[in-house]
């Protein structure tokens, strides 16, 4: 039995888990601890985040100092813990809606701030707790619960945003190449600085059924089938429609804390 | 004790600092940013941190993050801003996380008078997040109250582990007064568990008051969510269980409503008696030695300073006496109806309100008297 | 405090890898059986992941890693000097 996997999460009654059968979150979760475990680090050592929303129950799982802030507001939240940690690894685990709807303030600027953290976007697509209305992340024309006649906005490219904001590390993977995604998420955690995986994911219960996609096994494969590695893009057109997977940026920039920790140094001498 | 001329804000920012706050998280707002500016100067000389978020719900969830994590931390902002902040108040409520939150208050509502003062979010303090909750609100009339009555809001909200606001408000916010700065204060330092991480309980059931608790970053793996919780911290749908945390949390002030209370009064047996509380009070006090300088009736005057929780019994006790109330607040009446409750049927309450962003002047509440 | 998890069910290979199944937290979702390259594993009549063909498992665990609800894991043996 994995007793190293099982000891970081808090068993009892809390299992089988919330989540539904075939739900993406629960393979992402499971890449995560795996990551945190392989990176050596110990449930003492970090501080898990979320927002609301399907994929911000995940901390309550985990045998760590874990917080469950309001809806879009785990980033904030999480900058206050890590200035009063800074020695402590801030994972932030979000859903699209959280993240780039509500939460979408918060992430463009700890992006440009650089505060050490690991934001892992759960991208399914829609707002799975509340039902299934369209997010941000929902393609054009899909449907959903608010968007009976297909989705009529278009839609962000988190990493995109991401890069965009100034964000040091941004990669993406899906919950079909998990093995690949726990890789991404070690890399993140190591990187000191605002780090962003993005792990698109399947939500079978309902983007998957308003959308025919079948279930979860079928959207999987569908994951499988449209992926193609960042190193097998060789022009813009080759990523049109597939998920371009694997690290999308990775630069170094001063960490945020470390800064400040310079400006006390010299508010100190004065 | 060091002799110097301060503001309001910055009186309250230096009884912050006095008190223990290593943690300041906010965003540019008239009129309370001096709060943050001194803020951003002397936190880097103290080892502490200073952070401008990105807007006032950032602000909040930073300060409580930090608060969670074992700083004493703060923050600050105004009308608007103090809008922004009611969800993240009714998250620090119901984590039950200390931290101060100064609202310095100006003309409403929305954009309303950035410059100009106002005690229009009295309601707002007392119910502006949704759900029954408990909150404790104090409100200074001068500099030197500024000071002293953010070291008292830093100690309440640390035994009750509670938001404690600060009801501030341009003119105490701007105006300089000399005042008398004591060299420390005594700092309240938090208990630490006493009990393992495998029998620990963020919410036991010991005294809601000075009681033990657990930080992130302490190996004790605490669980803290904004969903109504158990004695663990981990959410519950149990009918029982969820009137025991609501019991728990308005028990915070309904058990403490004594030492919660603070007032000044006097001549409190005469016939008429003035009630208000911040700014006003200035005017109000004034106009009651103007009315006694040509007579020898006297005018009672009580001066809240402990808005919420609002103590029933302690004012009824304190105007049994009264005829005639004369509450005096720069509102369209926010405090008048509390007052009312407050004091028997027969008793005349009557208004003096200025909602047109001008100070109450003595003369308009000598008129009432 | 956090460690009571149910009985697991175990199944082991002649080549000594072990298929350790909780059958009260599988979800009968299907990713483990569909994406395992030997396909050992199969949806019994309980709806449920359950071993098939035991002796293909090569124990690459990507089962395991996939699998959203913490039901399955794979145990190789250390491969001692006499075998």
């Amino acid at each position: 039995m994995n007793q190293e996997i099982l000891d970081r999460l808090r068993m009892d009654d809390r299992f089988p888990h919330i989540l539904c059968p075939g739900c993406g979150i629960g393979s992402a979760m499971n890449a995560m601890i795996r990551a945190i475990a392989e990176s050596g680090l110990t449930n003492d050592d970090i501080c898990i985040i979320s927002g609301i929303g399907c994929s911000s129950r995940v901390p309550g799982y985990i045998d760590a100092d874990t917080f469950h802030t309001l809806h879009g507001r785990a980033i904030p939240s999480a900058t206050g813990v890590k200035l009063a940690h800074p020695d402590k690894e801030m994972i932030i685990i979000a859903g699209d809606g959280d993240l780039l709807a509500i939460g979408g303030n918060h992430f463009i600027h700890a992006a440009r701030r650089n505060l050490d953290m690991t934001v892992i976007l759960i991208n399914n697509h829609n707002y799975g707790m509340t039902g299934g209305q369209y997010s941000p992340t929902t393609p054009q024309g899909k449907r959903a619960k608010t968007a009976p006649y297909g989705c009529v906005e278009r839609a962000f490219d988190a990493c995109e945003m991401g890069i965009g904001s100034g964000a040091v590390f941004v990669a993406r993977s899906t919950t079909y190449h998990t093995p690949h995604l726990k890789g991404l998420i070690k890399q993140a955690m190591k990187k000191n600085g605002f780090a962003l995986v993005e792990v698109i994911s399947q939500c079978p219960t309902l983007y998957g059924r308003l959308n025919r996609m079948g279930d979860a096994v079928k959207m999987l494969e569908y994951f499988k089938e449209n992926s193609i590695t960042v190193s097998q893009v060789k022009e813009p057109k080759d990523a049109e429609g597939k998920i371009v997977i694997g690290v999308l940026h990775d630069i170094e920039a001063p960490e945020y804390y470390e800064s400040y920790r310079k400006v006390c140094e010299h508010a100190q001498r004065r | 004790m060091s002799i110097q001329l301060l503001s309001g804000n910055e009186a309250c920012a230096l009884g912050a600092l006095k008190a223990g706050v290593r943690f300041f998280a906010g965003y540019p707002i008239t009129p309370s940013t001096e709060i943050a500016e001194m803020m951003s100067e002397e936190l880097p000389k103290l080892g502490g941190i200073f952070i401008q978020m990105e807007d006032e719900i950032a602000s909040i969830c930073a300060m409580v993050g930090a608060s969670a994590a074992g700083m004493k931390a703060m923050t600050a902002t105004s009308g608007p801003g103090f809008s922004l902040m009611q969800e993240g108040i009714g998250y620090a409520i119901m984590t039950e996380v200390p931290c101060v939150i100064v609202n310095v208050q100006r003309g409403g509502p929305a954009t309303g008078l950035p410059t100009k003062v106002a005690q229009a979010d009295v309601m707002a303090a007392r119910w502006g997040t949704h759900g029954d909750h408990p909150i404790v609100a104090l409100a200074p009339w001068s500099v030197m109250e500024s000071f002293t009555l953010t070291v008292k809001a830093i100690e309440i909200s640390e035994r009750l582990r509670l938001p404690v606001l600060i009801l501030s408000d341009e003119i105490i916010g701007h105006m300089r007064e000399v005042v008398s700065i004591p060299e420390s204060v005594a700092i309240h330092e938090r208990k630490k568990p006493t009990k393992s991480k495998d029998e620990y309980l963020h919410y036991h059931d010991e005294t809601n008051f000075d009681a033990p608790f657990a930080h992130f970053g302490e190996g004790f793996r605490i669980h803290i969510s904004g969903l109504t919780h158990r004695q663990d911290g981990f959410p519950t749908n149990d009918p029982k269980v969820i009137k025991w945390k609501m019991d728990r949390l308005r028990n915070k002030t309904d058990l403490n409503r004594d030492w919660l209370h603070f007032d000044e009064h006097l001549d409190l047996d005469a016939e008429t008696v003035i009630v208000s509380y911040g700014s006003s009070a200035r005017a109000a006090l004034e106009a009651k030695n103007e009315f006694e300088k040509n007579g020898s009736k006297k005018i009672g005057f009580l001066r809240l300073i402990t808005l919420w929780p609002f103590h029933y019994m302690k004012v009824a006790e304190l105007l049994q006496n009264t005829k005639r109330v004369v509450v005096v607040e720069m509102n369209q009446g926010q405090m008048t109806r509390e007052i009312a409750r407050a004091v028997r049927r027969d008793v005349q309450v009557i208004d003096v309100n200025r909602y047109d962003g001008e100070l109450i002047t003595p003369a308009e509440v000598l008129e009432k008297l | 405090m956090y460690k009571k998890y149910p009985k697991p069910v175990e199944c082991k290979s002649q080549s000594g890898i072990e298929i350790i199944i909780i059958k009260e937290f599988c979800k009968g979702c299907g990713i483990c059986v569909e994406f395992c390259p030997k396909n050992v594993l199969a949806l019994g009549s309980d709806f449920k992941v359950n071993v098939a063909n035991i002796d293909a498992c090569n124990g690459d665990k990507l089962c395991e890693l996939r699998c959203p609800d913490y039901a399955i894991f794979i145990k190789k043996q250390k491969k001692s000097k006499e075998s």
